[in-house]
């Protein structure tokens, strides 16, 4: 699962370049240019992929080590 | 087309953003009771601050007035491909930041004890050189980032009051004859002053506790202030559907794409600028001071959708203006002139202009307060001795750099209002450019174990001959006619060239010179880290 979501990130970065919209003037809900409503769901995307990066990808232990002293880790 | 002319001015917008200023004195008195008399509290709010306060905190501070204020003149001028020139890659590419780089410092910082980046390098790289080196670079690289808020500051101050003080402050009419639209506004220097001295007190009584704080409070004003006038706007053109129709009708319905305004290259190469918050001094200050490790989960996840809330009725402001007003209308007046001519609300203009300052401000105190703490650590406690000093003693050292920083910058900012340089707003792209840059240094110190002094040292320099070059070749040197625009290389931004050097010199320096010891090497790669 944690390939799937830095694939899912890398998917990300490159759907930014829509050069598909570039001159589409197109009105989503009769009021949001295409090109705009498409970033705007690209927003809304990342914080899925990121929702889904912190619950499968997430770096339990750094918490522990955070917590750690060198002395406490040669111990 | 809306006619723009004089209007006699309410005082109702001077006490709302009175109200809010005193608001946010209060909020600083008040944080500053539950201060617990350490540095480690006063520097990093004793590490304890939790998910909801780090995600308004640090959304705060990434975001400065331009989030409104620049985020509509932008789209007046360049249309709809200013969200994902902007916002949409910075809503990616922060959380990951936030993700791969902050949450690893934020352990290393907590593990041994940083407060500031330079104690990190210095130790990463066992080079006590490299932060000389670092301080410098970054202190200049954040100076004329301070200057942009504070001068923006006054200059917004005299516009939100233009016409309240016209016996007081008189200005004489324009070359053409017409009477100057900001005559009767409080003078910028005013202005400047008193946003200064507010940011001033909560940081300097609370530390970065009162900055967090504040930072909360104003993150829910300049986001609730942009919805509203979102949807007061909206109302006035008709509805949602009518005022992009109207845009469609216009000379100016180009707005609603990107063809002939974003060049292909151009919109990708801003991908690198949102690298610059992996190495903002003042952001790294903010990550020190999670509770834990999961405190960064709201802020990564929810990040991306701040910024929409925040961009999106914004760009939408900035596109149906271009079909409403002359196109020679200054970008930065936009969304004042929409609100001020559509709504005719004072109330609303009161509290936008609370929301913009708000949003300056966010970004103010948390730069005044880092190179404050960055002097004291990385200079006076540094020189002398880590223990030669209390507590107490190195917190009012801080202050003092504190105050110091603030009366230089609006010093230095007073000087640039009177000669009437304009060139300091033409460094903020070239403050993020330059911090940038310098992302893979950060990057290469985290995640790869082979990067060595020479190669951490060689990537620094890289970046700042670099950075200068390209710095130079556009604030001093004379543009070809037609070249007032945004400086770009092979139509990508410059910052693509100084990033692409800084990371190939740290590489191929790191490749050829010795290695660092394993000993000082793996205390920042414990295995935990490493496999994270």
């Amino acid at each position: 699962m944690r390939k799937i979501v830095w694939l899912l990130v890398i998917a990300l970065f490159v759907l930014h370049q829509d050069f598909w919209f570039w001159d589409n003037r197109t009105l989503v809900f009769g009021f949001l240019p295409i090109g705009l409503f498409y970033h705007a769901m690209f927003s809304f995307a990342a914080a899925g992929v990121w929702l889904l990066a912190v619950k499968f990808a997430w770096p339990d232990e750094i918490e522990q080590w955070a917590d750690q002293t060198d002395a406490e880790d040669h111990a | 087309m809306i006619a723009i002319t004089l209007a006699e001015a309410s005082m109702l917008p001077l006490y709302i953003i009175i109200g809010y200023l005193a608001l946010l004195i209060g909020l600083g008195l008040v944080s500053s009771a539950f201060f617990r008399g350490t540095a480690a509290d006063y520097f990093v709010v004793s590490r304890s601050v939790g998910s909801f306060l780090l995600l308004m905190s640090v959304f705060g501070t990434t975001m400065t007035g331009f989030a409104l204020v620049g985020s509509t003149g932008k789209a007046f001028t360049s249309g709809i491909g200013v969200y994902g020139l902007m916002a949409s890659w910075s809503g990616l590419i922060h959380s990951t930041c936030f993700f791969l780089v902050g949450i690893k410092l934020w352990a290393v910082g907590k593990r041994y004890g940083y407060v500031t980046q330079c104690q990190y390098f210095r130790e990463r790289f066992d080079s006590p050189a490299l932060g000389y080196m670092l301080f410098p670079v970054l202190v200049l690289l954040v100076i004329p980032y301070l200057l942009v808020g504070v001068i923006a500051a006054g200059k917004f101050l005299q516009a939100s009051t233009a016409g309240m003080f016209l016996e007081a402050f008189p200005l004489p009419n324009l070359p053409n004859g017409k009477p100057n639209p900001m005559s009767g506004g409080l003078p910028p220097w005013f202005g400047a002053g008193i946003i200064c001295l507010v940011v001033l007190s909560y940081v300097f009584f609370g530390g970065l506790r009162g900055a967090v704080w504040a930072n909360t409070f104003q993150t829910l004003v300049f986001m609730i202030t942009g919805v509203i006038a979102f949807t007061m706007i909206s109302q006035k053109l008709g509805g949602l559907a009518a005022a992009s129709e109207k845009l469609l009708a216009s000379n100016h319905a180009e707005r609603a794409a990107r063809t002939g305004q974003i060049g292909y290259a151009q919109f990708f190469s801003y991908c690198f600028i949102p690298l610059s918050v992996g190495m903002f001094p003042h952001l790294f200050q903010h990550w020190l001071t999670a509770k834990s490790a999961k405190t960064f989960r709201l802020t990564v996840v929810a990040h991306p959708i701040f910024i929409a809330i925040v961009w999106v009725p914004c760009i939408l402001i900035g596109i149906w203006a271009a079909g409403m007003l002359p196109p020679t209308v200054n970008p930065n007046a936009v969304l004042g002139i929409m609100i001020s001519k559509l709504v005719e609300s004072p109330l609303l203009s009161g509290l936008v202009g609370a929301g913009v300052l708000a949003a300056i401000m966010s970004s103010l105190d948390s730069q005044f307060m880092c190179i404050g703490t960055m002097f004291t650590n990385d200079i006076v406690v540094r020189l002398v001795g880590h223990d030669r000093y209390s507590d107490h003693q190195k917190i009012w050292i801080s202050r003092g750099f504190v105050l110091g920083v603030v009366a230089v910058t609006y010093a230095i900012a007073v000087m640039l209002m009177v000669q009437g340089d304009t060139h300091v707003f033409d460094l903020g792209v070239w403050c993020f450019s330059g911090f940038a840059a310098l992302f893979p240094l950060v990057f290469a110190a985290v995640y790869w174990k082979h990067t060595t002094k020479l190669g951490a040292i060689a990537c620094l320099l890289t970046t700042a001959i670099v950075w200068f070059v390209f710095f130079y070749r556009d604030i001093f040197m004379a543009k070809p006619e037609g070249a007032e625009g945004e400086a770009l290389v092979m139509g990508m931004m410059p910052v693509t060239f100084i990033f692409a050097a800084s990371a190939a010199a740290l590489v191929i320096v790191s490749l050829i010179t010795p290695r660092l010891p394993d000993r000082i090497v793996n205390k920042f790669f414990a295995p935990a880290l490493h496999n994270a």
